[in-house]
């Protein structure tokens, strides 16, 4: 069986805390960080990062394209 | 039970499904967090990207909040006065056909101000690409009512909704150009879910594949949010106009291939 595992990398500094992302999220993986980034915003982060498929959701729709997404195809037998 | 990957073992070069596009630059855009604009710079970027495109291509700029586009978009660009984009866009193409040139206007500018240079260009047949982020008001000016703004919706300027009897009817200018002979694809898409994110890339990338044609104008209209100017938190927005704005503006192809859909 593969299962696919996924990860996303915010630019914090670029991120505006919309909160556009995580509603988009099927797997519930994201969520605002309580912290802020320089610019006072509750940037986005993977506070469920296990349940990441790596779909690209989130990154589609992110207005300001500060989410990078990586996926591979987990093997486990 | 094969070895545990972390997060960091996934995030290597190898394993990339998406990043950021090379056509947009590095500044960050000045845009309120969660607008619509941002979504469709991107897509704009990843098509010129995808095409191959990024220095046969020629954008014009229009006035509003996305008049700074050209900071962005890592393509030619050019400003036009407020309204006048088609107009601009009209002389590039016809110097230089071999280029893909594009138009971004708000609803301010092309259903507004710009009227007839936005009919008249459509009316001529002209070979190029309009993008039409409709969100129902003035965004950048402090939220004043459009020509688009709906019936009842509250603005700036109409504080107590807008009075059809006093301040006339929206006018729904995708729905205008259609019926013209020289449009060949006018649609109308969103960017606020990720399904509508891919379906809007695509009628994006057949408005610039359209222009190879040679057989007339092609029109992308995004409905979009505002979400300061409607006094609502970005996700609000977004519920507010799939409550309020589709109803009114419907997505979907309006005219495919130089005829109209249904």
């Amino acid at each position: 069986m593969a299962k696919v595992k996924g990860t996303i990398v915010v630019d914090i500094e670029r991120c505006k805390g919309c909160g556009l992302c995580p509603p988009a999220c099927p797997s519930d993986v994201l969520s605002l960080a309580r912290e802020v980034n320089a610019k006072g915003y509750h940037y986005a982060y993977m506070a469920n990062p296990d349940a990441c498929t790596g779909c690209i959701n989130c990154a589609l729709v992110c207005p300001d394209a500060v989410i990078t997404v990586y996926r591979v195809k987990n093997k486990v037998n | 039970m094969a070895e545990q990957i972390t997060n960091k073992d996934i995030a290597r070069e190898e394993n990339l499904v998406f990043k950021r596009t090379g056509v947009l630059t590095d500044k960050v855009m000045h845009y309120c967090p969660g607008c619509g604009h941002g979504t469709v710079h991107r897509l704009i970027a990843e098509v010129i990207e995808e095409m191959n495109i990024q220095s046969d291509c020629i954008g014009v700029t229009p006035v509003g909040c996305s008049v700074l586009m050209y900071n962005y978009l890592d393509v030619d660009m050019q400003e036009a006065a407020h309204g006048r984009a088609p107009a601009l866009a009209t002389a590039i193409k016809r110097l230089q056909p071999d280029k893909f040139v594009f138009t971004y206007q708000g609803d301010g500018d092309l259903a507004a101000i710009g009227t007839a240079e936005t009919i008249h260009a459509a009316n001529r047949g002209e070979n190029f690409t309009i993008f039409f982020i409709n969100n129902g008001i003035y965004g950048m000016t402090g939220g004043q009512m459009a020509p688009t703004t709906l019936p009842e919706m509250k603005s700036s300027t109409s504080p107590y909704g807008r009075d059809v009897k006093m301040m006339g009817n929206p006018l729904k200018m995708t729905e205008l150009v259609a019926q013209l002979p020289g449009t060949y694809y006018v649609t109308r898409q969103a960017v606020h879910t990720p399904r509508d994110v891919r379906k809007a890339k695509k009628a994006i990338r057949k408005a610039f594949e359209n222009q190879k044609l040679e057989k007339g104008l092609s029109l992308v209209e995004i409905v979009s949010n505002c979400n300061s100017g409607w006094k609502m938190t970005p996700v609000q927005a977004n519920e507010w106009m799939v409550e309020n704005m589709f109803p009114f503006y419907p997505l979907g192809d309006l005219k495919v291939d130089g005829e109209m859909a249904k």
